[in-house]
């Protein structure tokens, strides 16, 4: 209970400095909007995109999620303000899940923004299966978002930080983004799941509890030194 | 006394090989249907063994450096990693080869060459990362986090790119298919090549864990030069 | 008298490097201890793994009884542990809610008030003055009236109208009963302000015990003893 208690006091903190600088945002906006622009030069807008849309949006998520990530723990190194925080009562554990708590929110909202865009452009109609939709892009997005604050916080002491968290955390995502990939394109080519596709969906929530737990269970070694 | 036993296990190893080399090309008969690639299985999965069973070993040092926070435990485990990094890679090489010969291409995406790669890089990235910590307790530290991280998600990896069709043949050893798939003279073979490709690994994880240990002790003595300066 | 902290056979390792060496200190609840030592002599780690942010490889720590990652000491270290995007009192008001307090707005706006800031107070502090940030460090390390405080060189950097701020709260935190630990190599400062010291070499606890008179007089009379 405390936990989630300054979870949510983290993750209001850190999305009011994000409101403030948009620091993350804009960069992690700004990307995804290039990326979308830039394959629309590479496929042509035929039935084709609906194939791959899927996995060039989640493409576009993992990759401006990385932008978001680095700045997830690094926003707390000028002034020492990690130091603070480790030293008040707040438990590491609740820290890295205020953190990915952030993150979802910011993700989810480039998110938003990018499937917009991406409606236009491709002229894909992507409302037709939204409650899915929002179920498919909520479990993913979780997963992607802890991982993203784990290994935020792990690295946010190493040279070369922003080289380092993508080199870890993309071949950790791979199972996840096969599975968010799978559902995505099955729901923009508007076609029903099957009992089959359940599959992904249940794989879904197993990377995002399992990695959940692994992170509060890890959460003091990683950043207590 | 260290030393003696990575030589030990390095000389084992190499008159075993010998003679594994000598019954494969001398001794068994090519295969009735690929004819003389197939004995680059012989390599080929044992590699592929020695390093998925690797990367659990570091995962259990990788849990003995957290409880204990003794230093050997570490150096293990990062000498495990990257001896078993370097026997998937060979894995995924003969395994290209062999592809090519009788498949005809280099590379498909199937679900086990897919796992395989993934593992490849995950654990890629676990040394990238040591490479990148220069104090040794943190780089002890968040390398055995990682290392769970990561061992935890190959089991993912494997059961969810499994879901895909798959290329692959099919499993060919006894303790997967209860008997039958392969000439017990070739299955002898096998796990002769396994125990000697096993023997290799370990030579070369003792010798990495020794010159762990010494840049470990370079790197305090270091510090404390720099204390007394 | 009670011990408010206790470190039994302290080792913290960097590596095979030890940084702090087989340390047994006890701080009697009520005291001021200054942690005194050359420059890299192990002050820090030690106020840090007193603050729960460092782990050690053997011996005990404890605060009142328990780990210091339970204890929830005031800490300031070497930064000023705000954030530059968000107000005065909107930090003031995190940190409140972060250790707990009982109305954390209203001990925000005291704070705010108590330290000079009140004027200030929906400023960023991106816009203050080092002075300014410094009080509000001070505001921040003090607002709930934690019952240790860890000092990391707390006089180093502050300015005047600081350091006669951080005296007070020194002097009030002490005259509610709370146990001070403040590592520095100001000698003179030190002893003004300690009832105890602790000298620090090499890792190594060369000695400590309380404050003499003598002390006072020849602030350097601790290091020709025993160092």
């Amino acid at each position: 209970m405390k936990t989630i208690r300054h979870a949510l006091l983290i993750a209001r903190k850190d999305l009011a400095l994000e409101l403030r600088t948009k620091e993350s945002l804009n960069a992690a906006g700004a990307f995804a909007i290039v990326i979308l622009v830039l394959f629309s030069f590479a496929f042509e807008e035929t039935e084709q995109i609906k194939e791959i849309g899927g996995g060039l949006l989640w493409l576009v998520f993992a990759f401006a999620g990385a932008l978001i990530f680095n700045r997830s723990f690094a926003r707390e190194l000028p002034n020492d303000c990690l130091d603070t925080l480790l030293a008040s009562p707040l438990s590491p554990a609740s820290l890295v899940t205020g953190k990915a708590l952030a993150n979802f929110v910011m993700l989810l909202a480039m998110e938003l923004i990018s499937i917009v865009i991406f409606g236009i452009f491709f002229n894909v109609n992507w409302t037709r299966h939204i409650g899915e939709l929002s179920l498919v892009f909520a479990l993913g997005t979780w997963g992607i978002s802890i991982l993203g604050a784990v290994f935020g916080a792990l690295t946010v002491n190493l040279r070369l930080r922003e080289l380092m968290l993508p080199i870890i955390i993309y071949p950790l995502l791979v199972p996840l983004l096969i599975a968010a990939i799978e559902l995505t394109k099955l729901l923009l080519s508007n076609q029903s799941m099957t009992p089959n596709d359940f599959l992904w969906t249940k794989l879904l929530i197993v990377f995002d509890v399992v990695f959940t737990a692994l992170a509060m269970l890890l959460a003091d070694t990683i950043l207590v030194n | 006394m260290r030393e003696k036993i990575a030589i030990g296990t390095a000389a084992a190893a190499a008159a075993l090989l010998a003679n594994n080399l000598y019954q494969m090309f001398m001794v068994l008969p090519d295969e009735a249907l690929q004819g003389a690639i197939y004995r680059i299985l012989f390599f080929h999965a044992p590699a592929a063994l020695v390093g998925m069973i690797g990367y659990f070993v570091a995962l259990t040092f990788s849990i003995l450096y957290l409880s204990s926070k003794n230093f050997l435990h570490d150096s293990l485990a990062a000498s495990v990693v990257e001896v078993s990094l370097v026997f998937s890679v060979v894995n995924l090489v003969t395994g290209s080869i062999w592809a090519r010969v009788i498949w005809g291409i280099w590379w498909t995406w199937d679900a086990r060459l897919t796992s395989a790669l993934v593992c490849v890089l995950i654990f890629f990235g676990y040394l990238v990362m040591r490479r990148a910590i220069e104090e040794p307790t943190q780089r002890a530290r968040l390398s055995s986090a990682l290392c769970i991280f990561g061992c935890v998600d190959v089991v993912i990896v494997y059961k969810s790119i499994d879901w895909f069709r798959t290329q692959h043949p099919g499993p060919v050893l006894d303790f997967r298919t209860g008997g039958g798939k392969m000439d017990p003279a070739m299955a002898h073979i096998f796990w002769l090549n396994f125990l000697a490709i096993l023997l290799v690994a370990v030579a070369l994880v003792l010798v990495r864990t020794r010159q762990e240990s010494t840049a470990r002790e370079i790197d305090s003595l270091r510090r404390l030069a720099h204390t007394a300066a | 008298m009670t011990s408010a902290i206790e470190l039994a056979g302290v080792w913290k390792f960097y590596g095979d490097y030890a940084a702090v060496r087989d340390v047994t200190l006890n701080v009697e609840e009520g005291s001021c201890c200054a942690l005194l030592g050359r420059n890299g002599a192990g002050k820090t780690t030690l106020l840090r793994i007193l603050a729960g942010l460092s782990s050690f490889e053997r011996g005990s720590a404890q605060l009142f009884g328990v780990s210091p990652r339970q204890a929830h000491a005031g800490f300031l270290g070497h930064g000023i542990g705000v954030y530059e995007d968000l107000s005065a009192r909107e930090n003031l008001h995190f940190f409140a809610r972060v250790a707990e307090v009982a109305q954390p707005e209203s001990i925000a706006a005291e704070w705010l008030e108590r330290v000079g800031l009140a004027n200030a107070s929906d400023m960023l502090v991106r816009q203050f003055s080092r002075g300014m940030r410094q009080r509000l460090a001070l505001a921040r390390t003090f607002l709930h009236t934690p019952k240790i405080l860890l000092l990391d060189e707390p006089f180093t950097s502050l300015d005047d109208r600081a350091i006669a701020m951080l005296s007070e709260l020194l002097v009030e935190s002490r005259r509610r009963g709370a146990t001070i630990i403040l590592s520095t190599h100001q000698l003179r400062e030190a002893m003004v302000i300690a009832s105890h010291v602790a000298l620090i070499e090499n890792g190594r606890l060369r000695h400590a015990g309380e404050r003499t008179e003598a002390m006072l007089d020849d602030p350097g009379l601790l290091y020709r003893l025993h160092a």
